[in-house]
């Protein structure tokens, strides 16, 4: 997901009898669902893998600007540029959020930032694969936040409160960015033939990346058990999956689109469709820093962050300065 | 026709489209999150500003011309925007300061057109001028605390300073639609704005340890018309990509 490759600290799940009495007793506070808030204890693996969870979220929020970034000035009326505007901004505002949830965690915006910026923390995979079309800004919508919303509504319920409150917040947001790309795939798919030819190209290249979003197969996804028994993470990587594809592939039939996946049927016994999982050896590509726009994402971000320096600094040294004055006029 | 009202309006909404798309190539890109968020506000309310008026002006001229035919189907000869918001952003100061100088003329021209003999432009003036006035405290703060904050902040301020200064001049220019829409009592002469930008600029630039330049030169055509910089055709050249290339279609 927007985190889909968190590595657990944890040496697999501890039976509650194998816990030391106050690890048991913060374990038996989850269970209860009750939420854990910053100022109380909590086992330092806990700690460290939700710095690492919401860290790569909000890097993804981030970085996730750059791919719809790159249509804003090429946005084809005033109301479509305003509208793409928004949602740009309202994934910096996402970002912000959940830099400040890490933030009670003891971890700082800078430090996290750095960490992106050297390439030690990820970010979302999806989010190295180019923007070629209009149709991209609708097909990201679509089903980019709509991936998104899959694995954070759940999140609202998680076991960290800053985090789940940071949850709700974004997933009001998210879904309205979905609804906003679905309807850019409306009017491309219902358009002329070269709007058609363009939502269905979005959609046969952004459908196995989409899948991705949710991380590796369960059977090869070491960590999440005790991320789950945590309640750090709701479901299984194969579940949401799952529930993705449910819904996404009626929703491309309204539009008149083909899923780029020639086996994919309705599976009447487990109620739900049959599809081909995503190239995987791909997706392990794209996360080692070989997706198609992993060199330029981050060398955007960096050039933001190099070339920012002087103000940051500049709107620090002048704080003080004030500071410093008012000091002086106080005394 | 009325051609002065219409020549008015393009001249209010191509400022604002021109800035606008200007202020949103930053998104993504700005120094701090928070600033990248403010920047979009920016550049949202100016989009939202520029369909009020070039809409208005579709309508006065009277052909069916929507605000996206004006913004997106005109060549950059037709544009009637000031040349120094078409120039590129530079750096973040660069584009702050620019917002600055600007924002400093449009907070009173957009009181002055509140009163206007023109109920519509009364109107668009008073939906923008909140818009304009939180323009103006933010961007006169950031070019404060960057002509102030460091050797290197105000080193790069003053060198925007200096160059943006020979086009601050266009701003205050009458030419006979400015005293068509003074006599009509429609908007104010442009010339009798100078004296509060001056207030307002001078305050800032010695609260921001900034040197007012010497001189003044002013560079001008953008707003006529008459010229521009070879800046904006490649602006609309991104900006009408699509509306260009495929032509009639829905977005
Ligand atoms: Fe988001
Ligand atoms: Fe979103």
């Amino acid at each position: 997901m927007y985190a889909q490759m968190v590595k657990s600290t944890g040496q697999g799940v501890k039976s509650l009898d194998e816990m030391d009495p106050q690890e048991r007793a913060f374990q038996e506070r989850i269970n209860r669902d009750e939420k854990i808030e910053p100022k109380d204890w909590m086992p330092a693996a806990y700690r460290k893998n939700l710095i690492r969870q919401i860290g790569q979220h909000a890097h993804s929020e981030i970085v996730g600007q750059l791919p719809e970034g790159n249509w804003i000035t090429r946005a084809p009326t005033l109301e479509r540029k305003a509208i793409l505007l928004a949602k740009v901004q309202d994934e910096a505002g996402h970002g912000l959020y959940l830099y400040c949830a890490a933030e009670t965690l003891g971890v700082s915006r800078d430090e996290l930032t750095e960490d992106l910026l050297s390439g030690k923390m990820k970010y979302s995979s999806i989010f190295n694969y180019p923007t070629l079309t209009w149709a991209d800004m609708g097909a990201v919508g679509w089903l980019v936040d709509g991936a998104a919303i899959m694995n954070q509504v759940p999140l609202q319920r998680t076991s960290f409160g800053p985090y789940a409150r940071a949850m709700v917040r974004i997933c009001k947001e998210e879904s309205f960015h979905q609804r906003q790309g679905y309807d850019i795939m409306m009017k491309m798919a219902n358009g002329s033939d070269a709007q058609k030819r363009m939502a269905q190209d979005a959609l046969n290249r952004f459908w196995y990346p989409s899948l991705m979003m949710f991380g590796p197969s369960d059977k090869d996804s070491v960590h999440s058990a005790q991320s789950m028994a945590w309640k750090i993470k709701m479901n299984t990587n194969d579940e949401l999956r799952q529930k993705f594809v449910d819904q996404t592939v009626p929703q491309a039939e309204y539009l008149g689109l083909t899923v780029p996946d020639p086996d994919i049927a309705w599976n009447e016994e487990k109620g739900g469709y049959d599809f081909t999982e995503p190239d995987w050896s791909e997706f392990f590509d794209v996360i080692k820093g070989n997706g198609p726009c992993n060199v330029e994402r981050l060398a955007a971000r960096n050039k933001a962050w190099d070339e920012g320096r002087w103000v940051r600094d500049a709107l620090l040294a002048h704080g003080e300065k004030r500071r410093a004055a008012r000091v002086v006029a106080a005394e | 026709m009325d051609d002065t009202l219409f020549e008015f309006l393009l001249r209010q909404g191509d400022n604002t489209l021109v800035l606008g798309h200007r202020v949103s190539e930053w998104c993504g890109h700005a120094p701090v999150l928070e600033e990248d968020i403010a920047l979009a506000n920016t550049a949202l309310d100016l989009i939202g500003q520029t369909r009020m008026w070039l809409g208005y002006a579709g309508e006065v001229e009277g052909k069916g011309r929507s605000a996206d035919d004006l913004a997106y189907l005109r060549d950059a000869w037709d544009f009637r925007n000031l040349l120094m918001l078409e120039r590129p952003n530079g750096d973040f100061g660069h584009t702050l300061l620019r917002q600055f100088l600007f924002d400093a003329f449009q907070v009173p021209h957009l009181k002055a057109l509140e009163d206007s003999s023109d109920p519509r432009i009364a109107e668009i003036a008073a939906k923008s001028v909140k818009e304009a006035t939180y323009h103006l405290e933010r961007s006169r703060e950031t070019v404060i605390a960057l002509g102030d904050g460091t050797g290197e902040s105000h080193a790069r301020m003053q060198a925007a300073l200096d160059l943006l200064w020979p086009y601050v001049g266009e701003m205050f220019l009458s030419d006979e639609v400015d005293t068509d829409m003074a006599q009509r009592g429609i908007a104010p002469d442009p010339a009798s704005l100078r004296q509060t930008w001056d207030k307002t600029v001078t305050q800032a630039l010695t609260d921001a340890t900034l040197e007012r330049p010497e001189g003044d030169f002013t560079h001008r055509g953008g707003k006529t018309g008459e010229m521009h910089t070879e800046h904006l055709g490649h602006m609309l050249a991104t900006m009408q990509f699509l509306q260009r290339a495929y032509p009639g279609a829905t977005w």
